[in-house]
């Protein structure tokens, strides 16, 4: 390991590309969020209604309308065949996640994010062991569970508990004790486990990353020859083994990011001070060749691990 | 045999083995607990009355997705989404309060038209026909009508006035020279709005209010037949039993109000048997 990993992550980045550049996409990404929750709160804050109701089902300018993929696969589990706007919103919402990757939801909509975000970084700033690490296909079991509940229960069982929805109809529609349920996620991801909730628990993730396993929009280690193995784009990336393939492979190997854990965040891309990344789509032929040889046998060692 | 038994058998299968076990059991687990916290959930309380249209509680906790769509299209602000502790309808799903703001039964029924899910019954297009509750004068010893006031604002204000509402007119035995407007709720016509238990003149609760039809009505006796209903005999050869008046004894109609003259009975009891 080089000197380089012991900088603070991001630094050698901010250095060479200056600090906008070195978090174009992290602030890209914080505006888009904040723009969709404020497209739902012009609403009731200022008569505004270009769109109404919240991130389980919406209604843009009295035509469009959105609807959860995930809802309406618990409500029809439980029994009710919805109506056909809910399934028009649910089609267009499932067709664009599923082109743009479907944990873009995650990362550029989803208002936890900025709430594991803070956490993250606070556990960062204390230097706190990651703790408990459940598999990465725990989620998986989660979405099962809570579909299977749907069906027995004959509710929307994830509604129950679920803080996105929660947060989001709270912030919308008056809160309650439904901050209880954000902070629980917020203490649950800085005190008890690294990146719990959306890396390893969330069901809606999940979901979003099945609906997005072949999308088209994926980030790409188009340069990773020229990686320097700083460690950055580890450090920030919220699914870190997604990065191992499309960085460390061989040249015969694609460079493209294809995990549907991938929330194309594009954190990497920011982070990375020798530009190793970037968007493209999926069927990117570009040669991208892998690292020399003085390199490779770390790389190797990391393409076995993972 | 022994060298078998102390080889570990294939370690990835029992990795599997095991791996499959504990996401059982974590999925089992979550999903008791969800189903545990849905049963709570079902609980509705009798002051939370459902939108026009809405399906049956069980029907509509499973098609109600919580968007907030039908509150937002009520032009009164009738309706609020349960939140979380404080409202203990299911957390998210739209309810009014009738004392608060009743349903002002809006001919185009725009929450209903709202409602992307129809978990509002898209098929409710007369208001109506809306069966969101039922009314009951549940307090008739403070009901002002029922003190032979004429209070009538219940009976004003209801939007089917005469029909789901009316006031049945009896005799005041307490001044003996009055009239008792008792407001009597028809369930097959009442809508639920709850206007009436809104305008309800008393300070605190009204004396009328709207319940959930599941509390305000029960099953009916249907294994009765009502005979100013059914007026055809339930069996041709009926016996012709003979129409009693009221009197002392087995009089009957030849001797209103007591015997005939010549009247004996054919035994009497024996004596001294009274009293055994």
């Amino acid at each position: 390991m080089s000197a380089k990993t012991q900088s603070p992550v991001g630094s050698e980045a901010i250095e060479l590309k200056g600090w906008l550049a070195a978090h174009k996409y992290l602030l890209l990404r914080r505006t888009t969020q904040l723009l969709f929750l404020a497209l739902f709160l012009i609403g009731p804050w200022f008569g505004i209604w270009w769109v109404k109701g919240n991130l389980a089902a919406s209604m843009t300018l009295d035509i469009l309308p959105l609807a959860d993929p995930l809802m309406l696969l618990q409500s029809a589990l439980a029994g009710h065949w919805p109506e056909q706007t809910a399934l028009v919103g649910a089609l267009i919402v499932a067709v664009t996640y599923a082109l743009i990757g479907g944990r873009v939801y995650c990362s550029w909509v989803c208002p936890i994010n900025i709430v594991t975000d803070a956490s993250h970084w606070l556990h960062d700033r204390l230097g706190l062991p990651k703790g408990w690490q459940p598999k990465a296909n725990t989620r998986y079991f989660m979405l099962t569970a809570i579909l299977i509940a749907s069906a027995m229960t004959g509710t929307l069982a994830f509604e129950l508990v679920n803080p996105i929805t929660m947060l989001h109809r709270g912030l919308v529609f008056g809160l309650g004790f439904a901050w209880t349920f954000v902070i629980g996620i917020f203490l649950f991801d800085v005190l008890l486990a690294r990146r719990g909730w959306c890396s390893h628990l969330c069901p809606v993730g999940a979901f979003y990353g099945l609906l997005g396993s072949k999308a088209l929009l994926r980030v790409s280690a188009t340069d990773r020859a020229a990686c320097d193995d700083c460690m950055d784009c580890f450090a920030v990336c919220p699914e870190m083994h997604v990065i191992t393939p499309a960085l460390r492979g061989r040249s015969e190997d694609t460079p493209i990011i294809l995990s549907r854990d991938c929330t194309n965040c594009g954190r990497c891309i920011d982070v990375c001070s020798v530009s190793v990344f970037q968007f493209t789509h999926r069927f990117d032929q570009r040669p991208s060749p892998g690292r020399t040889s003085g390199k490779s046998k770390l790389a190797h060692k990391a393409t076995e691990a993972a | 045999m022994s060298t078998n038994a102390k080889k570990p058998a294939n370690p990835d299968r029992r990795r599997f083995l095991t791996e499959v076990a504990r996401g059982s059991a974590g999925c089992a687990l979550a999903g008791m607990g969800l189903a545990w916290l849905a049963k709570e959930a079902q609980a509705l309380p009798a002051t939370a009355i459902r939108p026009p249209g809405a399906l049956a509680e069980e029907a509509f906790l499973a098609a109600c997705v919580r968007c907030g769509l039908c509150v937002r299209d009520c032009p009164y602000d009738t309706l609020t989404l349960a939140e979380l502790g404080r409202d203990a309808a299911a957390t998210g799903t739209p309810f009014f309060t009738a004392r608060t703001i009743p349903c002002e039964m809006c001919d185009d029924i725009p929450c209903v038209v709202a409602c992307p899910t129809g978990a509002l019954d898209p098929a409710l297009d007369v208001i109506d026909d809306a069966d969101m509750g039922v009314a009951v004068l549940i307090d008739e010893e403070h009901c002002l009508n029922a003190l032979g006031l004429r209070c009538d604002v219940c009976y004003r204000v209801c939007p089917l006035i005469d029909e789901a509402i009316t006031l049945e007119q009896s005799h005041n035995a307490r001044s003996g020279h009055h009239a008792i407007f008792m407001p009597t709720v028809h369930a097959d016509k009442c809508t639920g709005c709850g206007k009436c238990e809104k305008s309800c003149v008393l300070p605190g609760e009204s004396a009328i209010r709207v319940l959930p039809t599941r509390l305000a009505r029960v099953e009916p006796a249907e294994h009765y037949r009502l005979g100013w209903e059914n007026r055809e005999k339930i069996v041709d050869e009926l016996i012709d039993l003979p129409d009693r008046l009221p009197g002392p004894g087995t009089d009957n109609l030849k001797a209103p109000g007591g015997f005939e003259q010549e009247f004996k009975p054919t035994f009497s009891l024996p004596q001294g048997s009274k009293g055994q």
